[in-house]
């Protein structure tokens, strides 16, 4: 396989498909605790995006902009979920017990917003950041795109 | 309260490592500051009150495992003397480091070393023991390995923490036994039951096992020598004055209890003298003097594991007041090597002469601690050596009460022997080849301010002139010490006197110094020690022989074939699912269900897919059909109602699949032939009986239950509770959080695992290269 730049392929999966695709995987993230998706399968979604950038021959990015470290996003993602594990502790709750929160937000109406949205959002981080981490460190032929400290060497 | 000045110590120790590394002096007087008040806390909580004090700090209360603190006579003897000596130790210490880079380390762990021995010794149950008795060993390892650039000093310190550790986990599995035997470990409590029976028996042994290699009684005397490895300080503090003494104390706390057996009595009284005796013996060939101060701790805790054990009350009256006589001398005597060590530069006995012009004071004192050690009247070593000969000249236990009186006056005449060879090292001519002048230039080398000599040589002189006062002061002392014994056992109660008048046990005193001081004197015993004594080069041999064995078991246990692991494990779950199947016959197929017949097409093209997986020779393609069985799994998902599942699994198996293809392209395109073993038939018979005998377990397993499923539940709170309808994402995020809090983990740790193999794999490729 060769992964030299292609110009058709870049316009496509850049302008159009990858930003519907990060958008899909909110959806599918934030509709998880009602229907089918959640954190993990947005993730894996995110991942596929960068997945068929990798296919067009560069580096993963948002926004034109490369994610050099993705080990620092794998940390925030466990660390989001360990805080949203321990905080119920601090107000005498067990571990992960959910609150749920109704807010009214202006036009839309009632809008239910439950704790555990947010380690699911963890899950999110992770899977991403690993999908990221086998990509560029598998990915990578002859010298590593993720150098000596998870920063990318290109 | 008595938490608290545990715990102020410990708080120096963190801070010291933590925070002052820069200052280690300044963390030494706030170390000091901390045992002193410490200590007046002690004498002023526990000394002429009514009733002891006490502490408990729930732990384990279902087990019955608490800390509990008591602060008895024993308790105020000897927290005073280790928090005293401690005292004094650090002040010396000041001097002794200078600018040594390990200092800050050295006060750190001191500091912890002192607030474990206080809980030792404040211990009131053997539980509470055993925890602080495990921190002890765990400084002590960190203290001897100190100076970690010399390889001797690190192989002394693993000695002594897997000698001491092993010792530990016996008295773990002694406190075990007398907990769900007897239901406490309190020592109180064990005194009034006065507990026996063959299991209590075993619970002695181990007790035993656990003071003896702590207090390097024999055959655990070898690691005490070796810990000489570590500075001064470290060795008189920790390897004379107090971390060798909590055997002594364990054997105190628990004499009372189990001191009528049989077992306890022989077991106590021949470990006792043996050690007593070799250590002696050894002590006399040594010509470093520190080797020889260590061999004599080691012969003299012989003598306490005898006193304090034999189990009459005359005894452990002596065995305490021996006990502070030679903690008092044996400080003063390491002290004072190393001070010599330190502004002379040697520790040769045939060079110690020089020290008596240049360090008139210490060297008195060393001569009086000496003497003490040797038991010449009027010093306090002589008043609680002859409490020591009366004591067993009155014990009426037998055969064993005349071994051990036999066993302790051949010690004592080695003790006197190596007393006065010591005394011969200080009081003898210089030695005339001109060493003299050598070590004058090293003195000026060396030479200390007055500051620092005085901080040396302060802790020395006042624990010399403690030995003589105490020896004069025999009777005040022997008054004070009936608290601490008495706490102990309510009959140990006696009196001690300078002068007892002429009678057997003077008569014997007489003799044994006579004969000692000739044997010292006379007899040319001393060579240059081999390296490594019996003791420590069985010790190495059974080491290396447990790794080498370890390491042989892993490699059969662990061949790093992934066809055999592969073959191992399969045929593990084969066999235990046939098992299973045999004994509890075939699953009814009931369950298996064909609703429509998409359902028998997608499973049918997935086992087609699955097959072809395994004949295909083409990396690529073989990639290619096992995404296909993945989606095949999909779509079943789906059908069967699980959507969830469905759409993980199609995005995982896209990952995966081009996951796959961007690592094949380092791979050669076809299967190789990795391995010989196992031959084909093997492979292909393992994986047809996986492949059968699993549905069927999954199969038996869906028609087994019993409970009711515990989905209905999560069905019926997954809204209200946890907010959300999709009950599989709420079992995820809420009821099974933990889970997937786990799962991420592992999920985390892979991809750093992945990316490190990449790395390294790289690295190798470049060296290679390059």
């Amino acid at each position: 396989m060769n992964f030299r730049p292609s110009a058709i392929l870049d316009e496509l999966v850049d302008r159009w498909l990858s930003k519907v695709a990060v958008l899909v995987a909110v959806y599918v993230t934030f509709r998880g605790h009602n229907a089918p998706g959640g954190g993990f399968a947005g993730g894996l979604v995110v991942g596929g995006v960068f997945v068929l950038q990798f296919l067009t021959g560069r580096e993963p990015h948002i926004r034109h902009r490369p994610i050099r470290r993705p080990t620092l996003l794998l940390g925030f993602g466990l660390l989001v979920a360990l805080v949203t594990t321990v905080i119920p502790l601090v107000v005498d709750a067990s571990p992960l017990e959910s609150h749920i929160w109704k807010l009214n937000v202006p036009f839309i109406g009632e809008v239910k917003v439950v704790s555990s949205m947010f380690f699911d959002l963890g899950v999110f981080f992770v899977v991403v950041a690993v999908v990221l981490m086998v990509l560029l460190s598998l990915g990578a032929r002859g010298e590593s795109l993720v150098g000596d400290d998870g920063v990318g060497a290109s | 309260m008595l938490f608290v000045a545990i715990v102020a110590q410990f708080a120096v120790g963190g801070l010291t490592l933590l925070g002052l590394r820069r200052r280690p002096a300044n963390a030494a007087l706030i170390g000091l500051v901390v045992l002193a008040s410490a200590a007046a806390m002690i004498v002023a909580e526990g000394v002429g009150v009514e009733s002891t004090p006490r502490s408990r700090v729930d732990w384990l209360p279902a087990l019955g495992f608490n800390l509990t603190l008591e602060l008895d006579g024993f308790a105020v003897l000897m927290s005073i003397v280790v928090l005293v000596l401690g005292f004094g130790v650090l002040l010396y210490s000041l001097a002794y480091f200078e600018h040594d880079a390990t200092y800050a380390r050295f006060v750190g762990l001191f500091m912890a070393f002192a607030g474990s021995m206080t809980g030792v010794v404040l211990a009131a149950d053997l539980f509470t023991m055993f925890v602080f008795w495990e921190l002890t060993s765990i400084c002590s390892f960190l203290l001897i390995g100190l100076n970690d650039t010399s390889e001797s000093a690190r192989k002394s310190a693993v000695r002594a923490l897997l000698t001491t550790g092993a010792g530990g986990l016996c008295l773990l599995g002694g406190v075990g036994i007398l907990q769900t035997e007897l239901g406490t470990t309190t020592f109180a409590e064990l005194v009034k039951l006065q507990p026996s029976g063959a299991l209590i028996d075993a619970a002695i042994v181990l007790v035993l096992l656990g003071a003896f290699t702590k207090s390097a009684q024999f055959p655990f005397h070898f690691w005490l020598p070796g810990a000489m490895a570590a500075p001064t300080p470290v060795s008189a503090y920790l390897h004379s004055a107090t971390m060798v003494k909590a055997g002594i104390v364990l054997l105190a706390r628990t004499s009372p209890a189990f001191g009528q057996s049989d077992v306890w009595r022989w077991w106590v009284i021949v470990a006792g003298i043996t050690t007593m005796v070799i250590g002696g013996w050894r002590a006399l060939r040594q010509t470093d003097a520190k080797l020889l101060l260590a061999h004599s701790t080691v012969s003299q805790l012989g003598l306490l594991t005898v006193l304090v054990g034999m189990g009459t009350s005359t005894a452990l009256y002596a065995g305490v007041a021996h006990l502070l006589a030679h903690a008092v001398f044996k400080v003063a005597l390491f002290l004072g090597v190393g001070v010599i060590d330190h502004e002379l530069g040697t520790r040769d006995v045939t060079k110690l002469a020089a020290a008596r012009i240049r360090l008139p004071f210490v060297t008195s004192a060393l001569v009086a601690s000496t003497l003490s050690m040797a038991g010449v009247i009027p010093l306090f070593g002589f008043v609680t050596k002859e409490k020591a000969l009366v004591a067993l000249l009155d014990a009426e236990l037998g055969l064993a009460g005349s071994v051990a009186l036999v066993g302790v006056v051949l010690g004592s005449v080695l003790s006197v022997a190596y007393s006065v060879r010591f005394l011969h090292a200080l009081l003898g001519e210089v030695a005339p080849d001109g060493t003299r002048g050598d070590d004058q230039q090293n003195g000026e080398h060396h030479s200390s301010t007055l500051i620092a000599r005085t901080l040396l040589g302060a802790p020395v002189i006042v624990a010399a002139t403690a030995s003589i006062v105490f020896g004069f002061a025999a009777t005040q002392i022997g008054k004070w010490l009936v608290a601490p014994s008495t706490s102990l056992d309510v009959l140990a109660k006696s009196k001690l006197v300078l002068w007892p008048g002429v009678n057997d046990a003077l008569i014997i005193s007489v003799v044994v110094v006579a004969v000692g001081a000739v044997v010292g004197w006379r007899v040319p015993l001393a060579v240059s020690a081999s390296p490594n004594s019996l003791g420590e080069r069985m010790f190495d041999a059974i080491y290396d022989s447990i790794l080498s064995a370890s390491k042989k078991i892993t490699q059969v246990s662990q061949p790093g074939s992934l066809p055999i692991y592969v073959v191992v494990t399969t045929l593990v779950v084969a066999v235990a699912a046939l098992v299973g199947l045999l004994r509890d016959g075939m699953p009814s197929f009931d369950a298996f269900v064909t609703d429509s017949p998409l359902t028998v097409s997608v499973a049918l093209l997935t086992a087609v897919l699955t097959v072809g997986v395994a004949v295909v020779s083409v990396r690529f393609t073989a990639a290619v059909f096992l995404g296909g069985v993945g989606y095949g799994i999909a779509v079943l998902f789906l059908m069967r109602g699980a959507p969830d599942l469905a759409l993980t699994q199609v995005l995982v198996e896209t990952l995966t699949i081009v996951i796959f293809l961007l690592a094949m392209r380092s791979m050669p395109r076809n299967f190789i032939p990795a391995s010989k073993w196992p031959p084909k038939a093997v492979r292909v018979l393992v994986s047809v009986a996986v492949g059968v005998l699993l549905p069927l377990v999954a199969l038996a397993v869906y028609s087994a239950r019993r409970a009711p499923s515990v989905s209905d539940e999560y069905f019926t709170r997954s809204v209200d509770e946890a907010g959300g309808a999709n009950v599989v994402n709420v079992i995820l995020v809420d009821f099974r959080g933990f889970d997937t809090m786990g799962e991420i983990t592992v999920l985390a740790v892979a991809a750093l695992g992945v990316v490190n193999l990449v790395r390294v794999a790289e690295r190798n490729r470049r060296e290679r290269a390059s």
